[in-house]
């Protein structure tokens, strides 16, 4: 890469960027055919900063924060952390993972049946030889809001609440000290009463140890509630991001419009028929336009845009942490 | 009048450490074509209940108190007669669809299946109530012809309550239907659910923890607790104005998008479920509640009256001559 | 708490999981029966040399007559050289038990080792480990012993390593199928996230999970090696030292049939069945107590 300046930067954000995608594809083959599951993303995300990460299952939004950990090598494009790209060697993998860790959505399966509590927070600190274990294992879990840690040590998965396993998954992530949390639907198979003590601590951790994170999530309202700024992902692209407060009350993609009107309590529903499209067979112009409601209720052919929503396939909206959408229609009536 | 009474339904698992209380003394009616949602935790006795109804319970487990569909007691009727309600009169959606189908049989004929057991259709007949009720859950009738791998999550849960309709039952109980659904997929769900209450007046016991989505589907909620129902009233009112503080912090977890109150500010219920075989002694709930006064801990709570139908089982809402010796309590 | 504490208290936990298995391995009857069988068996071995040595199998040293029935001074009879059939079963097992127990180990370690890479390592390598299990899997194992052995040459560790060598592949689709289920698992991608590599993974998450099953299927290993070892010596393959296969080569070769010594057939062949069928009980009671799957069954 030759341009060093990204365009977080050129903005002029008051946070610096920490880890970021740019131009990332990445591809797989599923069924004979070849799925794009990302297919053009560029998102940033900032020091101390928490973005969502917005889509149906089958979006790519569970590939990109893979490939985002390292765990998925792109087909091409690039993770950058602190500015340099990440390098698939062992070494440099194993180093990229103090920086960067993950919380999963199942927290009974993310742990060992078979190891303590003591045990699953300290496999992280064990593998990088990190001094001082008991000390460490317990900071992480108290930070996590188990205490008194001691308590913890020697229980197993099943001996706990669904909060508190999930509360071990995120201590053991802790207890590397990393500077980003990537959660994949990290209350998803939790209680509604648990849920919001486990976003009240990553919003903790993030004004007490500054930690960054990108969630991932199904769910607009666990976005409200935690995020600083949200991505909505749609087959494999980001089709609109931008502050949360802007995205999630004045949505301008007609996909954002349609998962904001189903929930519970809003007024008018557009329910999209048909399932979320395939990966492997990602339609020309704009990757929506199958769906799309505006374009179906003739709004777009009004604006005369249509032909150009069958047609003409959008470009890949920058990491930048303004509110944009990719979307013909909301072009042309702005 | 109502098609279904619950009368001080208790369930009691036996395992090997002892007894655990998992329903204790639940009394609801679900009146003919309405909804009744039941929302609550994990371990709060919710799914244990529904199970109950059809008594599709395990071996060990004991129920107590008086079942009542269409006037008729589930837990003393013969097993026959039971057969036949299972299906014809009340039938059950069960959470994760994908272990309700089998994998290896194609869908016209799982759907089928009841109609031919219960000698509803004649095998070639059942074809064509098949294809009808494929319509009636969204999906084109070759669909029949498909396997359960070939089908999406959402429409592995349109074929469930395919399956449910088959034998047009008068009551469906749904446990956690649009659980681990996509947002889209779960508003089809609920979209589809609400058409048949609407167009068939079937009745509906919805379960689920996600009040908003109970409130959204049900004419009437029920919020269980440690296997009581500790609030009951219209859902749009206890989803709005909750009078139990469990009900509230239920209702509190899933956010409204745009109210500036929950923006960057999650809410959630601190403390763990109580251990159903050590249960706080007083009103379970006092131990978690963010509101509980010194009384709580030796209340005797019972469902009070709340409000117009409405009844819940807190201090708070404890009718003032109801008030024994002790000192007069400030309801904050 | 310090360290040593939170050791001394994980000891104990595992003290504790040891006497719950204890317990539950206690309602197997045949379990236990043939545990019991199992701890005669290896002590009597043991302590063989205690009593008697290698000269009971020397056929200059035999002092009964030829092919005589048993009597005080030979319970079990006599064999063609007038040795006592009870001396050479007592000695002969610390042969068959060795080699029965060395090549279920060979066996089971090749068998894991294979099991384990073939399942974590997608790719391939996993592909071409499985493409040489199966090979292995449809050669005749009996038949490739023989050759292996007869090339070998005929001694304890050759018939070890033809045994080892030919038995593996079973223990390694069976490792391989519940490694796969085990790498399923997100515990498994979590430990990756926090930066375990191969040996970290396979060797903290993998193997206590498949150490159960592979306990299991050693003891059924044992009496498979033992039985593999009396049919090869039967076959004329042997480590050319006494055990119930070769007793029961000798027998055939000399007539104890037709001589009418049916006690020279009947003893090993007995001692043969009675460990084989203890280690099986012992197996299975063992595949109860630690596979859950079975236990919620049962």
């Amino acid at each position: 890469m030759t341009e060093t300046q990204t365009p977080v930067e050129a903005v002029g954000t008051a946070r610096p960027t920490l880890l970021e995608a740019r131009d990332l594809h990445v591809g797989f083959p599923s069924r004979g055919r070849r799925a794009r599951a990302v297919d053009g993303v560029d998102l940033a995300i900032g020091e101390g900063e928490i973005v969502a990460l917005v889509g149906e299952s089958g979006c790519g939004k569970t590939t990109l924060a893979r490939t985002l950990l390292g765990l998925e090598r792109p087909t091409s494009g690039s993770v950058l952390y602190g500015g340099t790209a990440l390098e698939y060697g062992s070494k440099a993998l194993k180093a990229y993972r103090r920086e960067v860790q993950l919380v999963l959505q199942d927290p009974m399966g993310s742990l060992n049946p078979r190891q303590t509590v003591y045990e699953a927070v300290a496999e992280g600190p064990r593998i990088h030889g990190l001094p001082g274990e008991q000390e460490v294992v317990a900071s992480a879990l108290s930070r996590a809001g188990l205490r008194p840690p001691e308590r913890f040590f020697l229980r197993y998965p099943h001996e706990l609440s669904g909060g508190q396993r999930q509360r071990v998954v995120i201590a053991g992530a802790l207890a590397l000290e990393p500077k980003v949390l990537i959660a994949d639907e990290p209350v998803a198979s939790l209680d509604a009463s648990v849920r919001g003590e486990i976003l009240a601590l990553l919003l903790r951790l993030r004004d007490e140890l500054g930690l960054s994170a990108l969630v991932v999530t199904h769910d607009l309202g666990l976005a409200w509630n935690i995020a600083d700024r949200v991505a909505v992902m749609y087959l494999g692209r980001i089709v609109e991001s931008g502050p949360v407060e802007q995205v999630l009350t004045a949505p301008r993609h007609p996909y954002t419009q349609a998962l904001l009107s189903v929930l519970p309590e809003s007024p008018e529903r557009v329910v999209l028929t048909g399932e979320p499209p395939d990966p492997t067979r990602i339609p020309g112009g704009c990757r929506f336009h199958a769906r799309c409601q505006v374009l179906a209720s003739g709004r777009a052919a009004e604006a005369g845009v249509d032909g150009r929503c069958r047609a003409e396939p959008l470009a890949v909206l920058p990491a930048v942490p303004t509110a944009q959408a990719a979307c013909h229609y909301a072009a042309a009536v702005d | 009048m109502a098609l279904l009474e619950l009368d001080d339904v208790s369930v009691t698992y036996r395992i090997a450490a002892g007894e655990v209380p998992a329903v204790r003394g639940v009394s609801l009616t679900l009146d003919a074509g309405t909804a009744l949602g039941v929302a609550g935790e994990s371990g709060s006795g919710k799914s244990t209940l529904a199970m109950a109804l059809l008594r599709l319970l395990p071996r060990d487990a004991r129920v107590g108190g008086r079942i009542l569909l269409d006037g008729e007691d589930v837990l003393a009727m013969k097993w026959g007669r039971l057969r036949a309600v299972r299906w014809a009169e009340a039938s059950i959606v069960f959470q994760g669809a994908q272990h309700g189908l089998n994998p290896v049989q194609r869908i016209g004929d799982q759907i089928a299946e009841p109609l031919l057991v219960h000698g509803l259709a004649k095998p070639d007949s059942a074809r064509g109530r098949v294809a009808e009720l494929l319509e009636q859950v969204g999906l084109p009738a070759w669909r029949a012809r498909s396997y359960p791998h070939e089908l999406s999550g959402g429409q592995r849960q349109r074929i469930m309550i395919a399956m449910a309709l088959a034998c047009s039952p008068r009551l469906i109980i749904a446990d956690e239907p649009t659980t681990a659904l996509d947002v889209m997929v779960q508003a089809q769900v609920l979209t589809l659910i609400k058409e048949l209450l609407a167009e068939r007046g079937i009745s509906l016991i919805m379960i689920s923890h996600d009040l908003s989505v109970l409130a959204d589907v049900c004419d009437r909620l029920a919020v269980m607790y440690a296997g009581r129902v500790v609030e009951h009233g219209p859902s749009r009112e206890v989803f709005h104005d909750p009078k139990h503080p469990y009900s509230a912090a239920l209702a509190a977890a899933f956010p409204t998008v745009g109210d500036p109150v929950s923006r960057l500010a999650p809410k959630g219920l601190g403390g763990d479920p109580p251990d159903p075989m050590d249960l706080p002694p007083g009103c379970s709930f006092h131990p978690r509640c963010p509101v509980a006064l010194d009384v709580c801990p030796t209340l005797d709570v019972e469902l009070w009256p709340a409000g117009p139908e409405r009844r819940a089982a807190c201090v708070h809402v404890r009718p003032e001559k109801a008030e024994p010796a002790e000192t007069t309590l400030e309801v904050s | 708490m310090s360290a040593v504490a939170t050791g001394s208290v994980a000891w104990s936990r595992r003290r504790l999981a040891f006497g719950r298995f204890w317990r539950d391995f206690r309602q197997h009857r045949g379990g236990m029966v043939g545990l019991l069988a199992l701890v005669v068996a290896v002590v009597l071995a043991l302590v063989a040399p205690l009593f008697i040595d290698q000269s009971v199998t020397s056929v200059v040293s035999g002092t009964g007559a030829k092919f005589a029935p048993p009597s005080l001074a030979a319970p079990f009879g006599t064999d063609e050289s007038g040795r006592s059939i009870l001396l050479m079963v007592w000695w002969g097992s610390r042969t068959s038990l060795l080699i029965g127990f060395l090549a279920a180990l060979l066996s089971i370690v090749i068998g894991m080792v294979v099991g384990i890479a073939a399942g974590h390592f997608r790719g391939w390598l996993g592909a071409t480990l499985m493409r040489i299990t199966d090979w292995f899997l449809v050669l005749p194992s009996l038949i490739t012993a023989m050759v292996l052995a007869a090339i070998l040459g005929g001694s304890t560790f050759t018939i070890i390593v033809a045994i080892g060598v030919t038995t593996w592949p079973t223990t390694a689709r069976l490792i391989r199928a519940q490694t796969l289920a085990v790498e399923a698992r997100p515990y498994i991608e979590r430990s990756k996230a926090l930066g375990g590599g191969h040996w970290h993974i396979t060797t903290r998450h993998v193997l206590p999970n498949v150490a159960p099953l592979l306990l299991a299927s050693t003891t059924l290993e044992v009496a498979s090696a033992i039985v593999t070892e009396s049919t090869l010596a039967f076959l004329g393959v042997s480590a050319n030292k006494t055990s119930w296969g070769t007793m029961l080569r000798a027998s055939y070769d000399f007539g104890a049939a037709t001589a009418g010594a049916w006690w020279y057939i009947i003893i090993p062949g007995l001692c043969i069945l009675a460990v084989v069928m203890a280690f099986t009980l012992c197996g299975r009671a063992l595949e109860a107590v630690l596979n859950p799957r079975l236990r919620k069954a049962g």
